[in-house]
């Protein structure tokens, strides 16, 4: 039992990541992490979101008609984003304010609905809250990673530390300007998406066209 | 006055376009690339589904949601802007579920082109992205349905590009750990770079 619970909870932070591997939940993901600090807030918006929504579509699961569920979990969901929103706007107004709208686009994060539609509305709640707090960390990982290349690279800092030293302020680092802007963000997803499909090849994806591989009835 | 307006959607399917410069609706977008069809398809549906949608919950926030919006039912101090996220939603699944049912019963062609892509709208961060900004921004009505068609504009046209470019992609040899979704992002970005050469640009 043990083992089966620290599987659900470690398996989506690398080998089954929602961003890198299911291509779930980017949209966010890439919007928020020109900076350290709005990413973390961020992920753990979506990380509170995510369980609650799983603990509570799944301690219901066994009461919602099949045929509405979707526009019930949407609901649950939608009612958890504005909660986190109206906590956010009391007691971190200028944070809330930098997230703009990516807080309300937590609704629309594939994978909150994923979850709770292929997970939560068939197990129950312990399970459930492992399975989300697993996959709100596996992509919390990969937000937070992805913003500390970019504020590190693109503006020399960290958490708005200074790390390093910056040209026109007598230092030597020259800011790559790219990482703070949208292509830069691309970039980094792919370069990374490379990085973890190296180490473990069983994410790699089959192409679609072999080239250079001769027929094998014309070597015959 | 017209100006205005074109500067507007110039601004909103060059300059800030929602899959390029904002990230939005990028499941999808990452997903229904693979061929020029299946991206045309969608990219119609979006642009229908913004164009209505937009406008809609314009109207919804000045009339009912916005802080003294409720004035003419003799409510003036009530601001029921908390509530705007689950209106929108409802209003989007309301929206998708009624052109499902227009379509359906009077351009049927069109209906079984778009199939699954349809419903699969609602749950399109563009969508929602679209009404979000406009209330943001505070767009009126006008400007509001001219936002919801050029930021719908801007998705397809991004959608499509990007399935033509991996059209070409797939007779490639792309090193293995970078094919499919690896390279998918990195085309990305190079598109996303040429789309900020725009960026300058004013009417």
């Amino acid at each position: 039992m043990a083992t089966q619970s620290a599987r659900l909870l470690l398996e989506p932070i690398v080998d089954n990541n929602p961003i890198t591997l299911q291509i779930l939940g980017i949209c966010s993901a890439l919007a928020v992490t020109t900076k350290l600090a709005p990413a973390i807030t961020m992920s753990i918006a979506l990380t509170a979101v995510i369980v609650g929504a799983s603990v509570i579509i799944s301690l219901i699961r066994r009461h919602m008609p099949s045929s509405i569920r979707i526009i019930i979990q949407m609901t649950i969901i939608a009612s958890l984003v504005i909660l986190v929103d109206q906590v956010l706007q009391a007691f971190a107004y200028e944070r809330s304010k930098q997230l703009s709208v990516f807080v309300g686009l937590i609704i629309t994060n594939c994978i909150v609905l994923g979850r709770a539609e292929a997970f939560a509305s068939k197990n129950p709640p312990w399970p459930s809250f492992l399975d989300a707090l697993g996959h709100g960390l596996g992509y919390s990982v990969i937000l937070i990673s992805v913003a500390a290349i970019r504020e590190l690279l693109g503006s020399g800092s960290l958490l708005d530390v200074q790390i390093l030293p910056l040209v026109k302020e007598g230092g030597w680092y020259e800011p790559n300007g790219l990482m703070l802007l949208a292509p830069g963000a691309f970039f980094i997803i792919g370069l990374m998406i490379w990085v973890i499909r190296s180490w473990k090849p069983a994410q790699l994806e089959k192409p679609e066209y072999r080239i250079n591989v001769v027929h094998r009835t014309e070597s015959l | 006055m017209m100006e205005h307006y074109l500067s507007l959607l110039f601004k909103a399917v060059f300059v800030e376009n929602l899959a390029l410069a904002f990230f939005l609706g990028m499941c999808t977008f990452l997903a229904v690339s693979k061929k020029i069809e299946t991206a045309i398809g969608l990219g119609i549906a979006v642009i229908v589904v913004q164009t209505i949608t937009v406008p809609v919950n314009s109207l919804i926030d000045q009339y009912l949601l916005q802080e003294g919006a409720l004035a003419w039912l003799g409510l003036p101090e009530l601001d029921l802007s908390f509530l705007g996220l689950i209106t929108y939603i409802g209003v989007i699944a309301a929206m998708v579920q009624i052109l499902e049912m227009l379509l359906d019963r009077y351009f049927p062609a069109l209906y079984q082109a778009l199939g699954i892509f349809l419903p699969l709208i609602t749950v399109n961060c563009a969508i929602l992205g679209g009404s979000l900004f406009m209330v943001e921004r505070g767009y009126n009505l006008a400007e509001s349905t001219v936002y919801g068609f050029g930021s719908g504009f801007g998705w397809a046209l991004a959608l499509v590009l990007l399935a033509g470019i991996r059209e070409k992609l797939k007779y490639s040899d792309v090193p293995d750990g970078l094919q499919g979704l690896g390279i998918t992002f990195i085309t990305t970005g190079l598109m996303a770079m040429a789309f900020m050469a725009f960026s300058g640009i004013q009417l």
